[in-house]
């Protein structure tokens, strides 16, 4: 059966307390998942106590004044702290969104961050996210045509037909949709998952792409794609306000439409 | 060191072979669409299910075989068993699917509850049919 429970060795427990220095005036708690591989030990939740009027807004802003000034072991993944890079994933507060775009004003009570679900965590927040990239790389991620290009170079969309891929290209692949389905937490080896099915319909969608039906024909099967129930936490979750659960109903629509 | 909390490597297979897994099956299409136009039916059909056990409130087996013996009513509540039951198949292989992990646990699991709503799909259209005629 599926797991319901957490298997005993991943049972979290409760960690370290780092108070915050004599004189903070506006203290807030952040309750950080901690695990690493090395100690043989199950996770632990570290309570860290800052003061945000030494602190920048964003909940990244936190972590990383923790990383530099209480515990330089804190592990996380970041880089372009302007919500273009994907790599700050995690969930904070319950929901699945990028740290650098969470202001920490936004969370009531203390700010719980943990790991994006349902992933093999390889220290700390780092989720292992190599089967999902893997996935995306199935479905073929780029330009297909037969047709050469044009001899000046460019295959040129109209502007109705660029409009198609909006809202589709914008993805940055940071996955807080995919581990945020049940669909995708029980059947994650089988089902694509919303962020790489959404990642072939930009495909599907583009005008200057010939591989159309062969890109159908790769998701027409009860796992990979029909695993979407419709749950809609992809769409509600997406930091960049994006609607994976849309582009999974327009691909299911094609199936239909070229059968009819 | 080596206890049962240290991480040990079970698949050496490549991501992308993982990923790739056994290819599209090439179906689901039809499970998919079928169980949404039987949702649709179902929604009439369930109102005039309810609205005719309304109406034979209070009365007895031969006024109740006379009601579905009208050819309409017949067609209508077999239609009703058809669209219900296959909805019910169909929405019972996703809850297996999804939750039933072992390929062999599946397939019995799948066949115990497909086979099981076969037979009470039947023994319902039997009824109907022993009633009306």
């Amino acid at each position: 059966m599926a797991e319901f429970t957490l298997p005993a060795n991943s049972k979290v427990g409760t960690g370290k307390t780092y108070k915050a220095p004599a004189g903070a005036k506006r203290v807030k708690e952040f309750k950080i998942y901690r695990w690493n591989p090395d100690d043989g030990k199950n996770p632990v939740t570290d309570t860290f106590e800052i003061d945000l009027d030494a602190c920048g807004p964003m909940v990244l802003d936190a972590i990383i004044k923790i990383k530099n000034e209480v515990d330089a072991s804190l592990t996380f993944r970041r880089s372009c702290r302007e919500g273009i890079c994907g790599s700050c994933a995690m969930n904070i507060d319950g929901t699945n969104t990028l740290a650098c775009l969470k202001p920490i004003d936004e969370v009531k009570g203390a700010v719980a961050i943990n790991p994006l679900p349902h992933m093999p965590v390889v220290k700390d927040l780092v989720p292992d996210l190599s089967l999902a990239y893997a996935q995306y790389r199935s479905v073929e991620p780029w330009l297909q045509a037969d047709s050469p290009p044009p001899p000046d170079g460019e295959r040129r969309q109209s502007k109705e037909e660029r409009a198609e891929i909006d809202g589709l290209w914008e993805c940055i692949l940071c996955f807080c949709c995919s581990t945020s389905c049940p669909s995708y937490w029980w059947n994650g080896d089988r089902y694509l998952g919303p962020a790489v099915l959404m990642a072939a319909y930009r495909w599907i969608a583009d005008s200057r792409d010939e591989h159309t039906g062969q890109r159908l024909d790769a998701l027409e099967d009860p796992f990979k794609l029909y695993r979407c129930h419709t749950i809609m936490n992809c769409t509600q979750t997406c930091p960049k306000g994006l609607n994976p659960a849309k582009a999974i109903g327009k691909v299911k629509q094609l199936m239909l439409e070229r059968q009819g | 060191m080596s206890n049962e909390n240290t991480p040990s490597v079970h698949i050496m297979r490549s991501q992308l072979g993982r990923a790739r897994g056994l290819g599209a099956a090439k179906l689901g299409l039809h499970h998919w669409w079928t169980q949404r136009v039987t949702a649709v039916a179902l929604l009439p059909l369930s109102l005039y299910f309810v609205l005719s056990v309304l109406m034979l409130a209070g009365a007895d087996r031969a006024q109740v075989a006379a009601y579905i013996g009208e050819p309409w009513n017949t067609v209508l509540f077999l239609c009703l068993v058809a669209a219900l039951f296959s909805h019910l198949s169909l929405g019972l292989q996703v809850v297996i699917e999804d939750y039933v992990r072992s390929d062999a646990k599946r397939m019995l699991t799948l066949l115990v509850a497909k086979g099981g709503v076969f037979i009470l799909a039947l023994a319902c259209a039997v009824s109907v049919l022993k009633l009306a005629f």
